[in-house]
């Protein structure tokens, strides 16, 4: 049990700051451009290919810096000459490009790498088990990939709250007219914060390739989370993000990991349900139901908290 | 220094502006006056680009008419909005630096200057701006464009909504800029500040400038004043 616990903490807390280092973007990018961008889990997926063929051609650690790199300067491409000019005819029409821009990446891809997964593997350097918990051993990669999210996740932190340009963007998340009235480039600032973000969530795809599965379809099965993550943390609100990740990270990884069921826990007292209709309801395990887990939680958030956690905005 | 020729603009199809005309030398200040929703908010909009303008507006010779904002304040223009935009999350002197435009060239206005003009930021200068009074946020605003060396400054509604003794410690702090030389144009619906510290006033009625000349002419030509500035 206690083994249980503990790697299902550390497991947890790894996908939550994989969750936080896609969601921070997001959430960044909706403030201050108020488009909630859907084609950011796109941005991971592209990290992940990215990250899988350089690593083919030069090795994965050239990869890792190279490949958030070319999706950040992709990602501040789409801001400058698509988005900017999609922005004058509303919020509807900027919604609409970066969902087509979601398909459009995602049929990319197929054609290019096709649709069945692809060989990325762990590199051999961190191919071994960092440590022996109980009967478990933890495989250094997860390790590594906890330690790049963390030390991103401060340094994001640290040129947010001492940097000249951290400011600007802050203070351009609440006043964007006014930061460019004091005779700041706004529209260069939402390009770098476009492309730092998208770039984050592409920094994920690399790490996160090797340990899960790179496939054509893993932005369609992470952009809806990360649309729980925002929304559960509060819109543009970063703390709130953070919280949120972490949250719906251990929801998860424990859900999966428990095998209890409304059968194991009230059975004994009523065996008669057993046999009736409720069978099915009765018999389900909460692992069954761990990947429902997050919508459930943003059912409730939309019912008692309809601005999140930490948001400000009631919108 | 800033001139503004026949400008229009229109809020959807509302014709707000219906051909403005006025100019600002260097170091003059001048008041535009009138009553709620002639277009004097919208005319310094218009300038400043957040209303897309229609006509003619050249700063220093350059024709601004349509340029972004960013561009506009770095040819030494200066905007303060009337609702007061402080970032809020931010403490005041992080503020007032990001007022400064190129931190390697900063202005003649320094950061003790402003601190040291008003004790009130200075004691809060390292708490959230969010948190001040309706006052120390409009000193706040005026402060920080100003920390961006600006040639003239455009205030719109500094004292709306302040108490009397803010009031007059903001016409203090608007006379002492005029005094270092800064050339300012004061949107005010307030007569007693605009009289006191105006080189000139316009007054404007339906979108133009129905009355131009210097604050003594204005408190003599009862006609005008009745019928576009008394309620």
């Amino acid at each position: 049990m206690l083994e249980l616990i503990v790697i299902s903490t550390l497991n947890g807390v790894l996908y939550g700051m994989l969750l936080f280092l896609m969601a921070s973007g997001l959430t960044v990018i909706f403030s201050m451009l108020g488009v909630l961008n859907f084609a950011h889990a796109s941005f991971y997926m592209l990290g992940a290919f990215f990250g899988f063929q350089i690593s083919r051609w030069f090795g994965f650690w050239p990869a890792l810096i190279l490949a958030p790199l070319l999706a950040g300067a992709l990602g501040a491409a789409v801001e400058r000459y698509g988005l900017r000019h999609v922005h004058k005819n509303g919020h509807v029409a900027e919604l609409l490009f970066t969902f087509g821009l979601a398909f459009a990446i995602e049929e990319i891809v197929q054609i290019i790498w096709g649709k069945s997964p692809v060989d990325f593997r762990v590199p051999p350097l961190l191919d071994f088990p960092a440590f022996t918990l109980f009967s478990t051993n933890y495989p250094a990669f997860k390790i590594f990939m906890l330690v790049v999210s963390i030390v991103i996740f401060i340094g994001l932190l640290v040129v947010l709250k001492r940097t000249r340009i951290g400011l600007i963007v802050q203070a351009a998340l609440t006043h964007p007219h006014m930061v460019g009235h004091l005779g700041h480039n706004v529209g260069r600032i939402f390009m770098l914060v476009f492309g730092v973000g998208t770039a984050l969530a592409a920094v994920a795809g690399v790490i996160a390739g090797p340990a899960l599965v790179t496939q054509s379809n893993m932005a369609g099965l992470l952009g809806p989370i990360l649309f729980v993550v925002v929304v559960v943390g509060g819109l543009g609100s970063l703390p709130g993000a953070f919280i949120a990740s972490l949250l719906i990270g251990l929801v998860q990884t424990f859900a999966v990991s428990m095998n209890g069921s409304l059968a194991g826990a009230f059975g004994p007292l009523s065996p008669d349900y057993a046999a009736t209709w409720l069978s099915d309801i009765w018999n389900v395990t909460v692992a069954q139901i761990a990947p429902i887990m997050p919508y459930l939680l943003l059912v409730l958030i939309l019912i008692f908290r309809p601005m999140g956690l930490l948001g400000t905005r009631d919108t | 220094m800033l001139q503004v020729q026949d400008l229009h603009a229109y809020y959807g199809k509302s014709h707000i502006l219906q051909g403005v005309d006025l100019h600002i030398d260097a170091g003059e200040v001048v008041s535009l006056l009138g009553r709620n929703g002639v277009g004097r908010s919208t005319t310094v909009k218009a300038i400043m680009g957040e209303v897309p303008p229609h006509g003619t507006i050249t700063f220093k010779g350059a024709n601004i008419a349509g340029l972004p904002s960013f561009r506009i304040a770095h040819l030494g223009l200066g905007y303060v909005p009337e609702h007061r935009d402080i970032f809020p999350g931010l403490t005041v002197r992080q503020n007032l630096m990001l007022g400064i435009k190129d931190p390697r060239h900063p202005g003649k206005w320094k950061l003790d200057d402003m601190l040291g003009m008003f004790p009130n930021l200075a004691a809060r200068a390292d708490t959230a701006a969010g948190v001040l009074s309706g006052g120390e946020k409009q000193m706040l605003t005026i402060c920080r464009t100003l920390m961006g060396d600006p040639e003239l400054v455009m205030i719109d509604e500094p004292t709306e909504g302040l108490a009397p003794i803010i009031v007059q410690q903001v016409g203090d702090l608007i006379a002492e800029i005029a005094r270092r030389g800064v050339a300012i144009l004061l949107v005010e619906q307030k007569l007693s500040i605009a009289l006191r510290i105006s080189h000139r006033v316009y007054v404007m009625g339906h979108g133009r400038i129905v009355f131009e000349g210097t604050p003594a002419e204005l408190k003599a030509n009862d006609a005008v004043r009745r019928e576009w500035l008394e309620v």
